[in-house]
C-alpha cells in the first residue's frame, strides 16, 4: 500500500516545481517582455487631452465637427482648432479649456434651433395620400416626395425629436413640435436629421422666424400649405426691413441674422403672417432722459425707421408711434440717457 | 483529397457548421454587445479574427513544446490565458506605436477580447481537432488556419447580427421588447437557421 502511494504520488517537490518553474517562467518572460515593450513602444500622450475631455460634457454630439468629445480634444491639443466650438458645454467648457490651454476664451454665440415651417401638425397638415409605413420622416419622404401635400413641408413624424439627445424638442397634442431653448444646445442633430432641411440654428437674442421654407410660386404655395401661412415671395418684408436683413430668392425670404436687429417690423407686415415674431406686443418703446441727453443725434442717425428727431446740441425726442422698439439707440446712447418703457 | 480540401473543409466547418457563435456558443458577451452597428461590428470582427489566428499559433507553440512534454496539460487553461493576455497586450503596445490608423480602429476592441472566450476556445479546441481522417491531430499551420477561419465565422454572424439589429431601429415594436430582449431572439432564431447547417456532411 505505501508502495504504491510512493509510485502514484513522487516526493512533493518534483510534484510542484515542474508546473511552478514552467507557468511561472512564463509569467516572468511575458511580464518582462512587455516591460520593455512599455518602454519600446512608448506612446507620449498629452496629459492636457485627457483634462479637456474631462472638461467637455461627453455628450459625443458631434457639433464641433469632429469624432466625438476625445476626438475634438485631440485636434485641440494637436492640431490647434478653436476652443469655442463645443454647443453643449457652452461658455463653461470653453473656459475650462482656455484655463488648460492657456488661451483667452471667446466665447461663441450661443444659437438655437428653429423649426421653418408652421405645418406638420394633426390638423393643420394638408395631405396627398395616407401613408402606412416606418414611423419615420426620413422613410415617408422616399415615397413620392412624402404625404405632405407641400413638398417643402414639415411631414410630422419627428425625426427631430428621436435625434435630439438633450430633450430640447416636444411634441404637443396636435402633433406639433417644439423646441425648448434653455435645453437646446444647438449641437445640429436635428438639423441633419430633418430630411425636409426645415431646421436652422439661429442666435439665441433674435425673436423674428420665418416660418415657411416653400419655394413654390404663388398663389400654389397657399394651396399646399396646412396652415396657409406659407411664403408667397412678395417681398414686402424685404422692403420694409429697416436693415435690408431679408433677402427673396427662389420665391422664399429669408433673414440675414447677422444684419437682423431683431425689431419685428417684417412680421407686422407679412400679408400671409409667414413670419414669427415672439415678441410681437412685447416690445418697449424708447424714451430719452432729458437731463442726460447731449444732443449728440447718435440716436437719430442710428434709428431705422427715423422715430427720433432733434437739432444738434438740442434735447431730442421719440416719436412713440414710429418707435418699433428695436433698441439699437438704447445701445448706441454715448451718455445712457435712452431707456425702454 | 488533397491539403486544398482539408482546409476547405476545415473553413466551412468553422464559418458555418460548427460557428463559434452560433453553434458552439463562445463569444456571446461581443455577439450580443458589439452588434448594434455595422461599422462598430466589422471593427470588432477583424479584431477577433487577428487574436484569433495570433493566439492559435502561440498556444500551440506553447502546448506542444512545453505543456505536452512535461506531462502539465491540467494547466492547459491558465498558460492559454496568460499566453494571450499578453500576446494582445503586446500587440496593442506595437501597433499604438508603428500604426496609429489601425489602432484607431481596433484598439477600442483589443483589450474586450484578452480573455474572450472565443479566443480561448479556438486554442483549447485546436489542441483536440483532428483532420478529416480523424487520427491525424492538427499541426501548426492547420491550427493556425483553424483560429483564422474560427473568426472569419465569428465576423460574419457579427456582421449579419449588427446588419439586422440596425434595420431592427426603424421596426414599430412594443418599447419593452426593444434593445436587449428583441437581439436575444434574434440571435435564437439565427442559432436555429445555423442548425440547420449541422446536417452537412463533408
Amino acid at each position: 500500500m505505501y508502495m504504491i502511494l510512493m509510485q502514484a504520488a513522487p516526493s512533493l517537490m518534483s510534484v510542484i516545481s515542474a508546473p511552478v518553474l514552467i507557468i511561472g517562467g512564463m509569467g516572468l518572460l511575458f511580464g518582462l517582455i512587455l516591460a520593455i515593450a512599455s518602454k519600446v513602444f512608448e506612446v507620449k500622450l498629452d496629459p492636457r487631452v485627457e483634462q479637456i475631455i474631462a472638461a467637455l460634457p461627453g455628450a459625443n454630439c458631434g457639433a464641433c465637427g469632429a469624432a466625438g468629445c476625445a476626438g475634438y480634444a485631440d485636434a485641440i491639443v494637436n492640431s490647434d482648432t478653436q476652443i469655442n466650438l463645443c454647443a453643449p458645454g457652452g461658455p463653461v467648457a470653453v473656459e475650462a479649456i482656455a484655463k488648460i490651454m492657456g488661451k483667452s476664451a471667446v466665447a461663441a454665440e450661443k444659437k438655437v434651433a428653429v423649426i421653418h415651417c408652421s405645418s406638420g401638425g394633426t390638423n393643420n397638415t394638408k395631405w396627398k395620400y395616407a401613408y402606412q409605413g416606418i414611423e419615420s420622416c426620413r422613410s415617408a419622404v422616399n415615397i413620392a416626395d412624402g404625404p405632405n401635400l407641400c413638398t417643402w413641408g414639415c411631414i410630422g413624424f419627428n425625426d427631430c425629436e428621436k435625434a435630439c439627445v438633450f430633450d430640447a424638442i416636444s411634441v404637443d397634442s396636435e402633433g406639433m413640435r417644439h423646441i425648448d431653448n434653455d435645453k437646446c444646445t444647438a449641437c445640429g442633430a436635428c438639423v441633419t436629421a430633418c430630411p425636409r432641411k426645415l431646421i436652422t440654428l439661429v442666435p439665441v437674442n433674435r425673436n423674428v422666424y420665418i416660418k415657411c421654407s416653400s419655394k413654390a410660386k404663388n398663389p400654389l404655395a397657399k394651396q399646399l400649405c396646412g396652415t396657409e401661412r406659407p411664403c408667397i415671395a412678395c417681398g414686402l418684408c424685404s422692403r420694409k426691413c429697416p436693415v435690408q436683413a431679408i433677402t427673396v430668392e427662389n420665391n422664399l425670404a429669408s433673414i440675414d441674422y447677422d444684419k437682423c436687429i431683431d425689431c419685428g417690423l417684417c412680421a407686422t407686415v407679412c400679408p400671409t403672417k409667414a413670419i414669427l415674431d415672439k415678441k410681437a406686443g412685447m416690445r418697449k418703446k424708447a424714451e430719452i432722459e432729458a437731463e442726460k441727453c447731449i444732443g449728440c443725434t447718435i440716436c437719430a442717425k442710428i434709428c431705422p425707421t427715423k422715430a427720433i428727431t432733434g437739432e444738434i446740441k438740442q434735447l431730442h425726442v421719440i416719436d412713440k408711434d414710429t418707435c418699433i422698439g428695436c433698441e439699437q439707440c438704447v445701445q448706441k446712447c454715448p451718455k445712457k440717457a435712452i431707456t425702454m418703457v | 483529397m488533397g491539403y486544398i480540401g482539408e482546409i476547405f473543409v476545415m473553413a466551412m466547418t468553422a464559418i458555418f457548421i460548427q460557428n463559434f457563435v452560433l453553434a458552439r456558443f463562445l463569444g456571446l458577451c461581443p455577439y450580443l454587445g458589439v452588434s448594434k452597428k455595422l461599422d462598430s461590428a466589422f471593427g470588432m470582427g477583424m479584431a477577433v479574427v487577428f487574436v484569433m489566428t495570433m493566439a492559435s499559433a502561440f498556444t500551440f507553440v506553447i502546448y506542444k513544446y512545453l505543456l505536452v512534454p512535461y506531462n502539465l496539460l491540467y494547466l492547459q487553461t491558465i498558460a492559454f490565458i496568460l499566453t494571450i493576455a499578453a500576446l494582445v497586450q503586446f500587440v496593442e503596445m506595437v501597433i499604438q506605436k508603428n500604426a496609429p490608423a489601425l489602432y484607431k480602429s481596433l484598439g477600442v476592441y483589443l483589450p474586450l477580447i484578452t480573455t474572450n472566450c472565443a479566443v480561448l476556445g479556438v486554442a483549447i479546441l485546436n489542441t483536440k481537432a483532428m483532420r478529416t481522417d480523424g487520427i491525424t491531430a492538427y499541426n501548426f499551420l492547420d491550427a493556425v488556419l483553424n483560429g483564422f477561419f474560427s473568426g472569419v465565422g465569428f465576423t460574419f454572424v457579427l456582421l449579419a447580427m449588427a446588419g439586422i439589429r440596425e434595420r431592427l431601429e426603424f421596426v414599430d415594436m412594443p418599447k419593452s421588447m426593444r434593445g436587449m430582449p428583441i437581439a436575444l431572439i434574434l440571435a435564437g432564431i439565427m442559432a436555429l437557421a445555423f442548425y440547420g447547417f449541422m446536417g452537412f456532411k463533408i
